[in-house]
């Protein structure tokens, strides 16, 4: 029976504003914290297949007439780093084609650590192999996020088959499944 | 559609022949005047001519439309109105056999035109007239010009043939004199169109032009772009180039810079019930200009986000094409239908003699023979029709003007 | 006296996999490494009036016009660093040869101030012969060229056209003339004479035949028709007439819109070939003989196969289109994809992916 939600880690490991590009079973899906909401996209363009979660994070735009912008700064538009294709976060939609083409996303939850602890003993969660450091890195000195991001000074992830969840602290779950 | 092509191979065949035929002037002259679109094998249709030219033979012909002060200009001066032609007569590619007139000017003698371009199947013919305005450089002198052409047009061709409707010559270098100009005369029912040049001083989709579009929309006018253009900047995106068969072939460039313009900048957004027709451009151009602009708007559109869907959509929506000339492979009619299917078929292409234009009568005809009759009709006239908004009626009543 | 490249093969280039990249860009990592390779006499000059020349009109849809995952992680701007290119480009997608193309910051050679121009790019050349092609052998140089001064382009393809690491001369595509006029003839001159192509690439210079658009998106669609005027020019003047062996790469262009400007060209042709009596031959003639395009940035029609027709369509093309990544930009085309759905054969894929490349390059 496969396991479909998998943790990434504690939930303040990515502040606001920031995003982490985890793997999951070989897939690389990117977690991003918008205003304390967490959203999660295969790093995969559908496109030319191209590192999707690596792209700018920008606001939602639009404009009725010539020069006319409406603009919500909301940073819910990941654009593509190659070809530039943007996407909504939460969707997944691509903003050309909503209805035809659009990005993988997964659904998040917050949970406790003693809510964790409590469904590990049912066999509901597998702990996060790891994350790739190498790509937060770079993500680090790409966009300077705001100062408390800091990806790059991340400690090592978890790499082990289990590891210590506290009971104090919540925990960031991604859903494969859906 | 395919066994259709054996047919229409069968009537392009015989269109060739007759035309082997009357090789000779004569008989060149007298198969023009039997009708341009000989619609052997085809449904019988009232034709619509979407693009026939009708040019100014000197600016004496407008002296009786010109003010006292531009007449005085004229005579005591060196000013003739403008100095250049988009079609020089005596261009290989101007003029087609037995349309010269006496004066050497084609399309300025109305009997020989409508001779030659009004055959019996034809309802309306569209006149397109390409003086060079933007030549003139004195911005009140040419919107005295403008003026002065389009009164001789009402007096001398609209007046004189009701089959006949015409393009407001404007000084489109100037879009607020322009826009005055087709609020003076865009009520008159013989025009249908205000002519604008292809090789503008900026691309006609920036905001400097909309007084020029909003007038044309005002009164209901479709506002079609020529071959032509004179603002005195450089012809191509690289320079001056040195020969006129660069500037006649590179005009297919500047088109497509126009119609990337108007679609990026939103044109159709700010101008919903716009409609542009694009002549003399050659159109095989139209599938892989779709396919790039459309591709490089899904990344670039947040620096123009009023262009809400495709590009491609808004240029089949607003903007058509005529069939003079196409350049098309004339050998391979697979390729030539897969092109037009790829340009969006028979709902983007009116017919156009070109006349007087040289007639390039192969393509003409390979092309015409790989429609099916549903298309032949929407291309002979019903698309012209709608796009225009001609009335079903077969002639205008004059007494109504 | 004439100089001649041998005609065998280039064994310097190692084309160790069958994938070429005819368009890859390089930047200095710094103004600093830039002007320590200015001669002395330009560095005094560079730090005054470098600011005056202006290298684009239309701001590019993001930094460096770049990947945003194609920085290094020094910080340095994409297409700077070595390693990271051959980790990111070369290693990531098997690439037996990648065909280096200074721009952004380098390329200057256009200037309007020829003297400086070519010291700049004798500059760039050198720096890309000791800090590029000498350390990856798979790797292959562009000859960046004052190129509006003739005499001094001259000067520049001699001093490197027997470094068979170079496989082609380098201008911008926005010139201040059409390419075919005369005063570029020099220029084709030492090209025949070495068996060098010539590569036109995207850049500098935006007009178009009305005037300055307003946005980077026309910018960008327009190079096509800077590209199609370029065409216009080289076979009306005559150039191929003159030079029948001139190889002509257009990069970064696009090329499905070359067979209706070929189809336009010879219809104009039919009744204007007293223009240019010059021509012995039809303009598709010579558009299908000289003439080589990169892919990128592919055209994508809502039908895929619709590329294979094109190619059905003028037949030419088999031979002449190139592979094209156009690494480390924003519209990059992944290898695997680009062409993945245009139902093209494989033997034409091969050609495309390496074989005209190879043929043309000669290695």
């Amino acid at each position: 029976m496969g396991v479909a939600k998998y943790v990434i880690g504690k939930v303040d490991e990515i502040p606001d504003g920031c995003r982490r590009i985890v793997n999951v079973g070989g897939r690389e899906i990117g977690v991003f914290n918008v205003s304390g909401n967490y959203y999660a996209l295969r790093n995969r363009c559908p496109h030319q297949g191209g590192p999707l979660c690596r792209g700018q994070q920008l606001g939602s735009l639009s404009a009725p007439k010539p020069g006319k912008y409406i603009f919500d700064p909301n940073r819910m538009t990941l654009r593509c780093p190659w070809h530039q294709w943007e996407f909504d976060l939460e969707t997944g939609q691509s903003w050309y084609d909503p209805g035809g083409v659009r990005a993988r996303t997964y659904k998040t939850e917050v949970a406790s650590g003693s809510e964790l602890l409590a469904a590990s003993h049912q066999g509901e969660f597998r702990p996060m192999p790891g994350l790739a450091d190498k790509v937060t890195d770079q993500l680090g000195s790409v966009f300077r996020p705001d100062e408390h991001c800091n990806l790059a000074k991340q400690p090592g992830p978890y790499v082990a088959e289990t590891y210590s969840v506290s009971v104090e602290d919540d925990y960031l779950i991604i859903d494969t499944g859906r | 559609m395919r066994t259709n092509l054996a047919q229409l191979g069968l009537t392009w065949f015989v269109q060739n022949a007759k035309l082997d035929l009357a090789a000779d002037l004569g008989a060149t002259t007298r198969f023009l005047e039997r009708g341009v679109t000989d619609q052997v094998g085809r449904p019988k249709t009232a034709v619509v001519d979407a693009d026939v030219h009708n040019e100014v033979p000197t600016i004496r012909t407008l002296m009786p439309y010109l003010s006292d002060y531009w007449q005085e200009t004229v005579n005591s001066t060196a000013f003739d109105g403008a100095d250049v032609r988009a079609f020089p007569p005596r261009l290989p590619t101007s003029t087609r056999t037995g349309a010269m007139p006496p004066n050497g000017v084609p399309g300025s003698d109305i009997d020989l035109l409508t001779r030659q371009a009004l055959g019996p199947d034809v309802e309306v013919a569209i006149l397109n007239c390409t003086y060079a305005v933007d030549a003139i450089h004195n911005p009140y002198a040419a919107a005295a010009v403008a003026a002065a052409i389009n009164d001789w047009q009402i007096a001398e061709w609209l007046e004189r043939e009701p089959r006949l409707r015409a393009s407001i010559v404007v000084p489109s270098q100037n879009p607020e004199l322009a826009a005055a100009e087709i609020a003076r005369v865009g009520e008159h029912p013989g025009f249908v169109q205000v002519a604008v040049p292809a090789r503008t001083a900026m691309p006609i989709g920036r905001l400097e032009f909309h007084p020029l579009f909003a007038a044309a929309v005002e009164h209901n006018l479709v506002v079609g772009v020529h071959a032509g253009g004179f603002s005195g900047y450089p012809t191509t995106a690289v320079g001056w180039p040195t020969y006129c068969i660069e500037d006649y072939a590179g005009m297919s460039t500047v088109m497509q810079t126009q119609v990337m313009s108007m679609l990026v900048e939103g044109l159709f957004v700010e101008f919903p019930k716009l409609r542009v027709a694009m002549f003399d451009t050659g159109c095989t151009w139209l599938p892989s200009f779709m396919s790039r602009l459309d591709k490089d708007w899904k990344g670039l559109r947040r620096e123009t986000p009023w262009v809400l869907k495709q590009p491609s959509d808004y240029l089949r929506e607003h903007i058509r094409f005529t069939t003079n000339p196409l350049d098309i492979p004339t050998q391979d009619m697979a390729l030539i239908r897969a092109l037009f299917d790829q340009m969006g078929g028979s709902e983007m292409l009116m017919h156009g003699t070109d006349y007087p234009h040289w007639e390039f009568k192969a393509q003409h005809d390979a092309f015409m023979s790989i429609l099916t009759d549903d298309e032949y009709v929407d291309v002979i006239g019903g698309t012209a029709r709608t796009f225009y908004q001609l009335s079903p009626q077969a002639a205008r009543n004059s007494a109504d003007a | 006296m004439t100089f001649t490249r041998p005609k065998e093969d280039n064994p310097s280039i190692r084309a160790t996999t069958a994938l070429v990249d005819c368009d890859v860009h390089t930047t200095f990592p710094s103004d600093k490494v830039m002007m320590e390779l200015l001669p002395e006499r330009w560095r005094d000059y560079h730090r005054s009036f470098a600011d005056a020349y202006v290298s684009s009109a239309y701001p590019r849809t993001v930094r460096n016009a770049a990947r945003v995952d194609s920085w290094p992680p020094n910080g340095a701007p994409p297409g700077s660093d070595l390693n990271f290119l051959q980790e990111q480009l070369l290693d990531e997608w098997g690439i037996g040869c990648a065909i280096l193309g200074p721009l952004l910051r380098v390329a200057r050679s256009g200037l309007q101030n020829p003297e400086y121009a070519a010291a700049f790019a004798s500059a760039v050349n050198d720096w890309t012969a000791s800090e590029w092609l000498a350390k990856d052998e798979r790797l292959a140089g562009s000859i960046v060229t004052p190129y509006e001064d003739s005499e001094l382009t001259v000067a520049e393809i001699e001093r490197l056209a027997l470094n068979k690491r170079f496989v082609q001369i380098y201008v911008l595509v926005g010139t201040s003339s059409p390419l075919g006029n005369r005063k570029y003839w020099p220029i084709y001159q030492m090209a025949v004479r070495y068996d060098l192509p010539v590569g036109i690439h995207f850049g500098s210079g935006s007009a178009t035949g009305a005037g300055w658009p307003s946005y980077y998106l026309e910018d960008h669609c327009g190079n096509a028709q800077s590209f199609q005027s370029q065409v216009i020019s080289l076979v009306c003047e005559g150039v191929f007439e003159r030079f029948p062996t001139l190889k002509i790469v257009l990069i970064e262009g696009g090329f499905a819109w070359l067979p209706p400007l070929a189809w336009r060209l010879d219809r104009a042709f039919e009744r204007l070939h007293t223009d240019v009596p010059h021509l012995a031959r039809r303009p598709s003639e010579y558009i299908a003989e000289n003439i080589w395009l990169t892919t990128q940035p592919i055209e994508e029609p809502k039908a895929p196969y619709a590329l294979k027709d094109l190619v059905d369509s003028f037949p030419a093309l088999e031979d002449k289109l190139m592979f094209s990544t156009d690494y480390p930009h924003w519209d990059f085309d992944a290898p695997d994809e680009a062409l993945r759905k245009s139902r093209l054969p494989q033997e034409t894929l091969s050609k495309i992916f390496h074989g005209n490349a190879q043929k043309l390059y000669r290695f």
